[in-house]
């Protein structure tokens, strides 16, 4: 009995904390379920960001000129960064890394779905700036008053840095747009085909998304994945226009009454068809990072036998200058 | 011979610019200390946020208890004489 009250105590001063918009830290108390939801969205979030590099790498060695380059390399080295804040994140929760890292080489863990589409022209390098990141900074800005500290803390990092793989992806359209008119129809080939999974990253439709509420009350996710979509959408549409591309979506108009743009609904069928791993590029990225851990692995074990000789080396040092009274 | 399958976890404090705290920022893991500071100027100072970095094996750090109502801070919550505004001084004394 008293166990039970204890524990009801503890979730109640716990919900009280995050009632008062306080943060969670590491080592505080907090319910099972909260710390399996914590660990399960920041891992996929984490993974999401290292598949991620995968897309956009594909154009490293074909970048049109060594400014595009330079550019693409900082932005693929800043995935890798981001997932690493992430994956910090998830180890103050208990998570191992080599344990979450080898649940995304097998699949038991998953990755937001957009990285499972092709990058088939360097016009898709910008619009996936524009458009994948625009969304995932709708998604991730109201991350970062996120209940958990570590997580909030991560998504500030990464929503700094996120604005400049925007705007890279804004400008280099806008020089496409100023091009001839082949590449201006490589731009709106690439819009056509980044748009509709650009509106499944914010997740399933609120009535089909269970476990939304919960998150909610525990103010690990701020807004509902509807209301995070119609703002990527309204935030989106004057973008469009001013770059002179159109949106292929035929029901998409102002509504002066709701004060926001109509739209029409993603297929949804396709979206968990590719969340099933059907879609064009799932086994391929999977593949690819699995190679890439393999043959990073000689890497990672001299640098451990390394730094153990020398830690074995400066044992024997601090021993002999023990034995022979002091430091020389 | 052994090998470790995984390196180390380390907590990384960065000193923004001279005159400031160095302030924590996170944590990565390395074999040792020396890629512990060279993939902590990778990780975190990609835009120059630091001009120092410190490394510290994250088992290292010993830390009180998270509890908010921890009694470990009670001898400071009494006493309010340890600040300025408890001294009432009339408003006509000047540069107090």
């Amino acid at each position: 009995m008293t166990g039970e009250r204890e524990a009801d105590t503890l979730e109640r001063d716990f919900q009280h904390t995050v009632d008062a918009d306080q943060r969670i830290e590491p080592r505080d108390w907090m319910p099972d379920g909260y710390r399996r939801t914590l660990v399960r969205q920041i891992a996929q979030h984490a993974h999401s960001e290292i598949i991620g590099m995968q897309p956009e790498g594909n154009w490293i060695t074909r970048a049109p000129s060594l400014r595009r380059k330079a550019i693409l390399l900082a932005k693929v080295q800043d995935e890798a960064g981001h997932g690493l804040y992430l994956y910090a994140a998830t180890e103050t929760l208990g998570a191992a890394r080599e344990d979450l890292t080898q649940k995304l080489l097998v699949g038991k863990q998953k990755y937001s779905s957009i990285f499972n589409y092709p990058t088939l022209t360097f016009a898709d390098v910008g619009v996936i700036g524009w458009l994948v990141d625009g969304a995932a900074i709708c998604n991730q800005v109201p991350l970062c008053r996120t209940s958990y500290g570590p997580y909030a803390r991560a998504m500030i990092r990464i929503c700094k840095e996120e604005s400049f793989h925007q705007r890279q992806g804004y400008e280099l359209l806008m020089t496409m747009m100023g091009g001839t008119d082949e590449q201006r129809a490589m731009v709106q080939d690439a819009v056509n085909r980044w748009w509709w999974p650009s509106l499944m990253m914010f997740g399933p439709p609120d009535d089909a998304s269970p476990n939304t509420e919960q998150s909610m009350r525990w103010r690990i996710k701020r807004h509902t994945n509807d209301e995070l979509r119609q703002k990527f959408v309204d935030m989106t549409v004057p973008q469009a226009e001013k770059l002179g591309v159109t949106l292929p979506d035929p029901e998409l108009r102002w509504n002066a009454e709701r004060g926001h743009y109509d739209f029409g609904a993603p297929d949804w069928d396709e979206f968990w068809q590719v969340v099933k791993g059907n879609g064009p590029c799932n086994a391929q990225r999977v593949a690819h990072r699995n190679r890439a851990h393999e043959e990073g692995a000689w890497v990672r074990e001299a640098a451990a036998a390394y730094a153990e000789k020398r830690a074995r080396g400066l044992d024997r040092l601090a021993q002999q200058q023990l034995a022979t009274g002091g430091v020389a | 011979m052994s090998v470790k399958s995984s390196w180390p976890l380390w907590e990384v404090f960065v000193r923004g610019k001279r005159g400031l705290n160095h302030v924590h920022v996170g944590s990565l893991h390395a074999p040792d200390a020396e890629m512990a500071l060279r993939n902590a100027r990778d990780l975190y100072t990609r835009r120059n946020e630091g001009v120092s970095i410190w490394v510290v094996p994250a088992d290292a750090i010993t830390a009180s208890s998270p509890d908010e109502k921890d009694p470990f801070f009670a001898p400071s919550g009494d006493k309010v004489y340890r600040h300025p505004t408890f001294y009432a001084i009339p408003e006509d004394v000047p540069h107090l």
